[in-house]
């Protein structure tokens, strides 16, 4: 497939979005639970959903960009019966309107210690956000795993890899914007951005590990209907490309694509892995930073592999493109 | 329930592209239009189309074979680009299961084509709405041509009868009996989108001959051999003597 750009956007924008909430609220639950001896800080969810809400703005910005008619764009909530994306377009507006909603219940209380009202009402909400979020990286997912012959996406790993990566960089964000709070509130931050970095590099693993064993179910000779080892493609139908020949290829070389498998790679998930693990022990506010760029930086690289890795069967038509 | 499609003889096809540019040339002018082209004179024209033909070679030379395979739409009776469809402007009609795609409500977003595993779905740049075959929908229904004149476009121009239209769901139809028939078949069965056009496949005129056949080992006649000559006095039959 040939990336787009507003995709890529969109995809990473609200998924890091996501990650930032889910982010805010397994600190208030971990809190909640008594396992930090300190008070969430109303600033740092204050701040935190903003940033959020940035983010998911922003997102869904990205995603007029990829729409030949932005203004009909309403339209895209009808069929959310049988439509994953009708579903991503009806549950990323409630993610964004729960963000806003949790935010404001910490606003009013600046004070470092929260009221006990603020506190069930931001729960419920913030539970009510996460599964929402949740929701939305299921829906985002199911996009791609949803078209079953392609078959690079076509499995759970998709949604997996998304809900992962998303929380990741949303994780790593939130210990960037808690570097002037509590060392406890830091270190859950650091630690959980630790572990879901991780737990992404094992599935985002496993899922280049999948595409690079599969066997294709379509071949040329299912595509025309020929049955010869041999079938060789004369003419495409079009001199100057066509709409296939360039919505599907993205037109790089297999060590373009091998440089970027290694350096997204490193720059999502090693190179964030150890500079955490390093500011763990110095408790570095530059190296949380530097981390939560090389990530985000990774994440483009990545993205871009994620749409480039998969191959459409009406390939098969277009041998020559 | 009716399922009007198209079948494909490759058998007969010579890849002249009449089917392309009638197919353009009515839908340009038609509900579909405008089907915009970019350097249409120029180095690199592109544009869009609902029927292209391309060109395979099957085997290593010299048993090589070419084949001239038009694609255009299949409507799939299990059509996978309709339900990905968010805003609900790809639909299969059910009267007569033509997939169409309603541009007044296409948002342009390009799902349908990702969907559709055998790229029949190409956006038009300038209108920036989703396009594809309409097995020329405003033509088959209407009342004011002649009744012969009712098939789609690509159908009247085919100079070879490559191309044959009807209900695939009626068994009587001309191209149910040539599915039937001629050893119809569908493109990428495995992913169970059962497209209702179908394809001929190159038939050739064979004739299974046995060794024995060539060597007469049964001739009771003994044509080959020399026959007897009768004498004189015996009557001489035709066939079964000579002189």
């Amino acid at each position: 497939m040939q990336p787009a750009l507003s995709l890529i956007f969109l995809t990473i924008l609200i998924g890091t979005g996501q990650g930032l909430f889910l982010a805010l609220y397994a600190n208030q639950i971990w809190s909640w639970l008594g396992f930090l001896d300190t008070p969430v800080s109303a600033m740092l969810q204050v701040l935190g959903s903003i940033v959020a809400l940035l983010l998911l703005l922003a997102g869904l910005i990205a995603s007029f960009f990829h729409l030949g008619h932005p203004e009909r764009a309403w339209r895209a909530a009808t069929r959310w019966r049988s439509s994953w994306l009708s579903r991503e377009v009806i549950v990323l507006p409630l993610v964004i309107l729960s963000v806003i909603l949790y935010g404001l219940t910490w606003y009013p209380d600046s004070s470092p210690q929260s009221s006990a009202s603020t506190s069930t009402l931001s729960l419920t909400l913030g539970t009510i956000g996460a599964l929402l979020s949740i929701t939305l990286f299921i829906c985002t997912g199911m996009i791609y795993a949803g078209i079953r012959f392609l078959q690079e996406w076509s499995n759970a790993l998709t949604i997996v890899n998304f809900t992962l990566l998303g929380a990741a960089s949303g994780f790593t964000l939130a210990a960037v914007l808690a570097t002037n709070n509590n060392v406890a509130h830091l270190q859950f931050f650091t630690l959980t951005a630790i572990t879901v970095t991780l737990l992404g590099l094992i599935t985002r693993g496993a899922s280049l590990w999948h595409n690079r064993t599969l066997q294709h179910k379509s071949t040329p000779q299912t595509a025309i209907g020929i049955r010869h080892k041999r079938i060789f493609q004369l003419a495409q139908g079009a001199i100057g490309g066509s709409f296939n020949t360039r919505e599907f290829f993205h037109g790089r070389n297999r060590i373009f694509m091998q440089r970027s498998r290694w350096l997204f790679i490193i720059l999502t998930f090693v190179l964030p892995i150890i500079l955490m693990l390093l500011a763990l022990n110095t408790a570095g506010k530059s190296l949380l930073i530097s981390a939560a760029i090389c990530q985000f930086l990774g994440l483009f690289i990545e993205r871009w592999y994620f749409f480039a890795d998969a191959h459409h069967p009406q390939n098969l038509y277009y041998q020559n493109a | 329930m009716t399922q009007l499609a198209l079948i494909i003889d490759l058998n007969v096809c010579v890849g002249c592209s009449a089917c392309v540019t009638s197919c353009k040339e009515w839908n340009s002018s038609g509900i579909s239009g405008p089907m915009s082209d970019r350097n249409p004179y120029g180095k690199n024209p592109t544009g869009t189309f609902f029927n292209r033909v391309q060109t395979f070679e099957v085997g290593t030379y010299p048993n090589t074979e070419t084949i001239h395979f038009p694609k255009s739409c299949l409507h799939c009776e299990n059509p996978p680009c309709v339900p990905v469809c968010p805003t609900g402007a790809s639909y299969k009609r059910p009267q007569d299961g033509i997939v169409l795609v309603d541009y007044d409500k296409c948002i342009g977003c390009k799902y349908c084509s990702w969907a559709c595993p055998y790229g029949a779905r190409e956006i038009d740049e300038q209108q920036r709405v989703m396009k594809k075959c309409t097995l020329c929908i405003d033509r088959i229904y209407d009342q004011s041509l002649p009744e012969a004149e009712r098939k789609p476009a690509c159908v009247l121009a085919c100079p070879t009868s490559a191309r044959i239209f009807g209900d695939v769901h009626d068994s009587e139809s001309e191209v149910s009996h040539l599915i039937r028939e001629q050893g119809g078949y569908t493109l990428m069965p495995e992913w169970g989108t059962k497209p209702a056009n179908h394809y001929l496949p190159r038939r050739k005129i064979m004739r299974q001959v046995h060794e024995d056949e060539l060597q007469r080992a049964d001739n009771p006649l003994k044509k080959e051999a020399p026959l007897p000559i009768p004498a004189l006095d015996e009557p001489s039959l035709e066939d079964v003597t000579s002189w």
